[in-house]
C-alpha cells in the first residue's frame, strides 16, 4: 500500500503528512527544552549565588559555534532551494556543507567540554555545571540526530531524487525544519548560558 | 517543478536574514561586554535572541507563509510554553516552597 500524502497536500490540513508530523514533533521539542529552561530559571533564582557564564565558559568558542550553526541553517535552506530549482549537484554541495558544519559544531563543542574536564569541572561540581551540561548535552544529541538524517539525505537517501523528486524535496524540507529548530534552540542557549 | 523565479527571490531573502543573524550575534556578544546590570543584560539578550529566533522561524522555517494547521498547533504550544515559563515565578513567590529550598 502506498503511503498517502507524501507529495500532494491533504485537503483538510493543506499540508503533506510529513510536514504536519514534523511540526507536531517540534511542538513537543519546544516543551522538552521549555521544561529545561524553566528548571534553569528556577535553579538560578533559588541559588544564593550564580556564576557569570563568561567567567567560566569560553565565549569566543561559543560565538564561533553560533556562527557555524547559523551558517549551517542557510546552507540547509539553500540545499532545499536548489532542489526546488532542479539543481541536484548544488543540493549535494549545500547539504554536504550543512553536514560538515554539524561536524564543526561538535568538534568545537568537544574542545570546550575537554577543556572543562581537564579542569575537573563536571556536572557534579555545581548546579550551574549540572544544567550547563544537561542543556548543551541534549542540544548536542539533537545535532547528532540531525546529522544522521542529513547524512542519509546527502548519501544513500538521495537516490530518491531520480525516482520521486518532489517526495525527496519534501523530505529535505522536513529535515530542514528540524535542523533550523536545533539552530533556534542554540540561539537561546548561547546568551542564557554564556553571557548572562 | 520549475519555480525558479520565486525561489530565486526567496534566496535573496535567505541571504539577508543570514547577514542579519550574524550581525545580531555580534550585538549579543558586544552587549555582554558593556557589563550592564543583570536585569538589563537579561532583557536585552532575550530581546535579541527572540528577534533572531523570529527570523529563523519566519524565513528559514517559512512560518511567515504557512498553513493554518501549523499555526493552530503552534498557538497551542505557545500557550503551554507560556504556562511553563510562569511556573518558576509561582514557585518563587510561594513562601512555603522557597523556605524549603536549601
Amino acid at each position: 500500500m502506498e503511503i498517502p500524502y507524501t507529495i500532494e497536500n491533504r485537503p483538510d490540513t493543506g499540508l503533506f503528512n510529513a510536514k504536519l508530523g514534523i511540526w507536531l514533533f517540534l511542538a513537543s521539542e519546544v516543551m522538552l527544552f521549555g521544561a529545561l529552561f524553566t528548571s534553569y530559571i528556577l535553579l538560578r533564582v533559588s541559588a544564593p549565588e550564580w556564576p557569570h557564564g563568561s567567567a567560566i565558559l569560553n565565549v569566543p568558542l561559543a560565538t564561533l559555534n553560533t556562527v557555524v550553526l547559523i551558517t549551517s541553517s542557510i546552507t540547509m535552506v539553500m540545499a532545499w532551494a536548489s532542489l526546488k530549482m532542479n539543481n541536484f549537484s548544488r543540493y549535494r554541495m549545500f547539504m554536504g556543507l550543512t553536514f560538515l558544519m554539524g561536524v564543526g559544531f561538535l568538534i568545537i563543542k568537544s574542545i570546550e567540554y575537554g577543556s572543562k574536564f581537564e579542569h575537573h569541572l563536571f556536572p557534579s561540581n555545581s548546579t550551574f555545571f549540572a544544567i550547563y551540561y544537561t542543556l548543551t548535552g541534549l542540544h548536542g544529541l539533537h545535532v547528532i540526530g540531525g546529522m544522521i538524517v542529513n547524512g542519509y539525505l546527502w548519501g544513500p537517501g538521495s537516490r530518491m531524487w531520480k525516482s520521486a523528486p518532489e517526495r525527496f524535496t519534501n523530505r529535505v524540507e522536513v529535515a530542514g525544519l528540524y535542523w533550523h529548530f536545533v539552530d533556534l534552540v542554540w540561539i537561546f542557549l548561547f546568551p542564557v548560558l554564556y553571557l548572562l | 517543478m520549475d519555480q525558479s523565479h520565486d525561489i530565486k527571490k526567496h534566496v535573496r531573502t535567505y541571504i539577508a536574514v543570514f547577514i542579519a543573524l550574524l550581525a545580531l550575534t555580534m550585538v549579543t556578544v558586544a552587549v555582554s561586554y558593556l557589563h550592564l546590570e543583570v536585569h538589563e543584560a537579561i532583557v536585552i539578550a532575550l530581546i535579541v535572541a527572540t528577534v533572531k529566533g523570529g527570523l529563523v522561524a519566519s524565513f528559514f522555517m517559512h512560518l511567515i507563509s504557512e498553513k493554518k494547521a501549523v499555526y493552530m498547533a503552534l498557538v497551542l504550544t505557545a500557550v503551554f510554553f507560556a504556562a511553563l515559563m510562569w511556573l518558576p515565578l509561582f514557585a518563587h513567590s510561594d513562601p512555603i516552597m522557597m523556605n524549603h529550598v536549601p
